[in-house]
């Protein structure tokens, strides 16, 4: 029995490990790259460097361009969050808290939006965005964003504030605090847990984003970091190790957080999705 | 939530109380709910709305449309080779999500939902593609997969043939871009069966292995049927997901070679907005609004009828 069991534990160990390769084996030789020469590249790609060249990891990193994009990316990320988060959670407080004629019909119009593809408006956004004269600026890229992200958000918000205490805000109320106040004062700090799983789902919505920056950003100035990423690409196209130690920095920031918000991207992808 | 249940003592109080919360309603209301429905009307509903008309014009979005052109733009799509093709490409897309990611999704969900340590790694390390950028996956395998620099150059070249180009080879393209969908995705899934398999309850487990059935029987008449809703999500997921490849392409083929690897989103951006036909794009973004509203209304009538 023990034996068994240890023949089968060794297999499974095995093929996860095989899987794990294969999951990390190109990560890998993306961030080994960047430290070596396109021939040694074009000989072994997958070999440690045998000299480990940092000069064109520097030579990015002191490369103001690279900063600009990844400047801008989180300007635009941030600005997201905060729009979507303080939009969303005012709405979905309305439909929570006040009963009125029509609450049923609009939180039904703004759910609509989990209904379909981001890119089956993407050219008359285009019109719309250049018609308001936002093209090349944040604002592009910031409001179709969070106006694609509010219905998911309000959807789970809702549900989040429906379950807060009653009691608490009746209290409130007859010490004299109003439904914006409450708002203010206790739904939304008491309700961390749920914009924290929705913040840093639309961050990293936001900071991956690439049709819509490439539809509604031109110049090389307002440019997101996966837009820079393309255009070094394109200028580098035989320079390999250049490009790979693109991708390994701007990768690295998004490992790193990651790690560090886990618990919140599992929760806000499992959670919302097992009880759906 | 008017009928909340209070209990203050004396009816009039109670009375007083409910006044007190009409009061200042509606100013909340008109205060809170605005800056969500102007948002999501100007950038979603207005312009899905201008795709429906817009998709009837021939229009190169300057001016106002005029140029009536009734149903030319989708006709003309329905009979473009390429157009078909991705729609072919997509639901290739979604036969290799059900077929392999989903089963490797399950099988490693299995392997690794107990929580050990070990575990812990394994389900970090699988879930590492799903963080990363498409764009940044598409261009790291597009490495991958350089008949003259990647690892394919390592293998062809230690198997003693010539330098084979996955990404250029029009029977092959398509098949690159879907491994690189498969290693990105197959952990979110993944993540998804786990959590699932997390809930089911221990002692139904413990039962069925006492009353004698194998590990095997166990996984097809507990662990499964326990988890369905899950696995209704996640092929969910992975349909709609289908419907948008745009990103891991741009790095990998760019729709080519000779416009064989495209999905339909690519096919969107290159022969509507790249060459500016708005009218040809929106009539293409309307199909693909009808395609992803039918698979979820349809699906939710089939396998997601909640009780109420």
């Amino acid at each position: 029995m023990t034996r068994a069991n240890l023949i089968r534990q060794i297999l499974r160990i095995g093929l996860l490990c095989i899987i794990a390769s294969f999951v990390l084996g190109p990560l890998l030789a993306t961030v080994l790259g960047g430290f070596k020469s396109n021939e040694e590249i074009q000989t072994s790609a997958l070999s440690l460097p045998a000299v480990w060249r940092t000069d064109i990891y520097a030579g990015i990193l002191a490369d103001p361009g690279f900063w600009r994009y990844l400047g801008n990316s989180l300007i635009i990320s941030v600005a997201t969050v905060v729009l979507t988060l303080l939009i969303g959670a005012a709405a979905a407080y309305v439909f929570a808290q006040i009963r009125f004629f029509g609450s049923r019909m609009l939180f039904s119009y703004l759910s609509l939006g989990l209904m379909f593809p981001f890119a089956t408006a993407i050219l008359p956004l285009f019109v719309q965005v250049r018609d308001l004269g936002l093209l090349d600026t944040y604002w592009a890229v910031i409001l179709p964003q969070t106006a694609f992200g509010l219905s998911l958000a309000i959807l789970l918000f809702r549900t989040f504030f429906a379950e807060l205490p009653k009691e608490l805000f009746e209290a409130a109320y007859v010490e004299g605090c109003g439904y914006i106040r409450f708002f203010w004062r206790f739904t939304l700090p008491l309700s961390t847990p749920i914009l924290a799983t929705v913040g840093v789902f639309v961050f990293v919505q936001s900071w991956n984003n690439f049709l819509l920056p490439l539809v509604v950003l031109n110049s090389r100035e307002a440019f997101t970091w996966p837009l820079g990423m393309m255009q070094y690409r394109g200028e580098y196209a035989v320079e390999w190790n250049r490009t790979l130690a693109f991708v390994t920095l701007t990768i690295l920031p998004a490992v790193v957080f990651f790690v560090a918000a886990q618990k919140y991207i599992v929760a806000g992808l499992t959670g919302g999705a097992v009880k759906g | 939530m008017a009928a909340v249940e209070m209990n203050a003592g004396s009816p009039s109080a109670t009375e007083k109380l409910r006044r007190r919360l009409t009061s200042g309603r509606m100013t909340a209301a008109l205060v809170l709910l605005p800056p969500a429905l102007i948002l999501f009307t100007l950038f979603v509903i207005y312009p899905l709305a201008g795709s429906g008309v817009y998709a009837f014009y021939d229009w190169n979005g300057y001016g106002a449309p005029t140029d009536f052109a009734g149903f030319e733009n989708f006709e003309r799509m329905a009979g473009h080779s390429v157009f078909q093709q991705s729609v072919m490409n997509s639901l290739k897309v979604i036969a290799v999500s059900l077929v392999v990611q989903l089963p490797l999704a399950l099988l490693l969900a299995l392997l690794i939902y107990r929580r050990t340590p070990e575990n812990t790694v394994f389900r970090l390390v699988f879930f590492l593609p799903y963080i990363l950028a498409e764009i940044a996956a598409g261009l790291i395998w597009s490495f991958i997969m350089d008949g003259n620099y990647g690892v394919v150059a390592d293998l062809t070249r230690a198997l003693g043939i010539d330098p084979y180009f996955i990404t250029s080879d029009r029977s092959w393209a398509f098949t690159a871009v879907m491994v690189v969908i498969v290693w990105k995705y197959f952990g979110f899934h993944m993540m998804i069966y786990i959590a699932a398999l997390q809930g089911v309850p221990k002692d139904m487990i413990e039962a069925a292995r006492i009353e004698g059935a194998s590990r095997l029987e166990v996984v097809h008449h507990v662990q499964v049927p326990m988890i369905r809703p899950a696995i209704i999500v996640s092929v969910f997921f992975s349909v709609i997901g289908a419907l948008q490849v745009f990103d891991v392409v741009i790095p990998l083929t760019n729709g080519g070679p000779s416009n064989s690897s495209h999905t339909i989103v690519t096919y969107l951006y290159t022969f509507g907005l790249a060459r500016l036909k708005i009218g040809y794009g929106s009539a293409v973004g309307v199909t693909l609004f009808i395609a992803a509203v039918a698979v979820a209304v349809f699906y939710q009538r089939l396998f997601m009828r909640k009780p109420a």
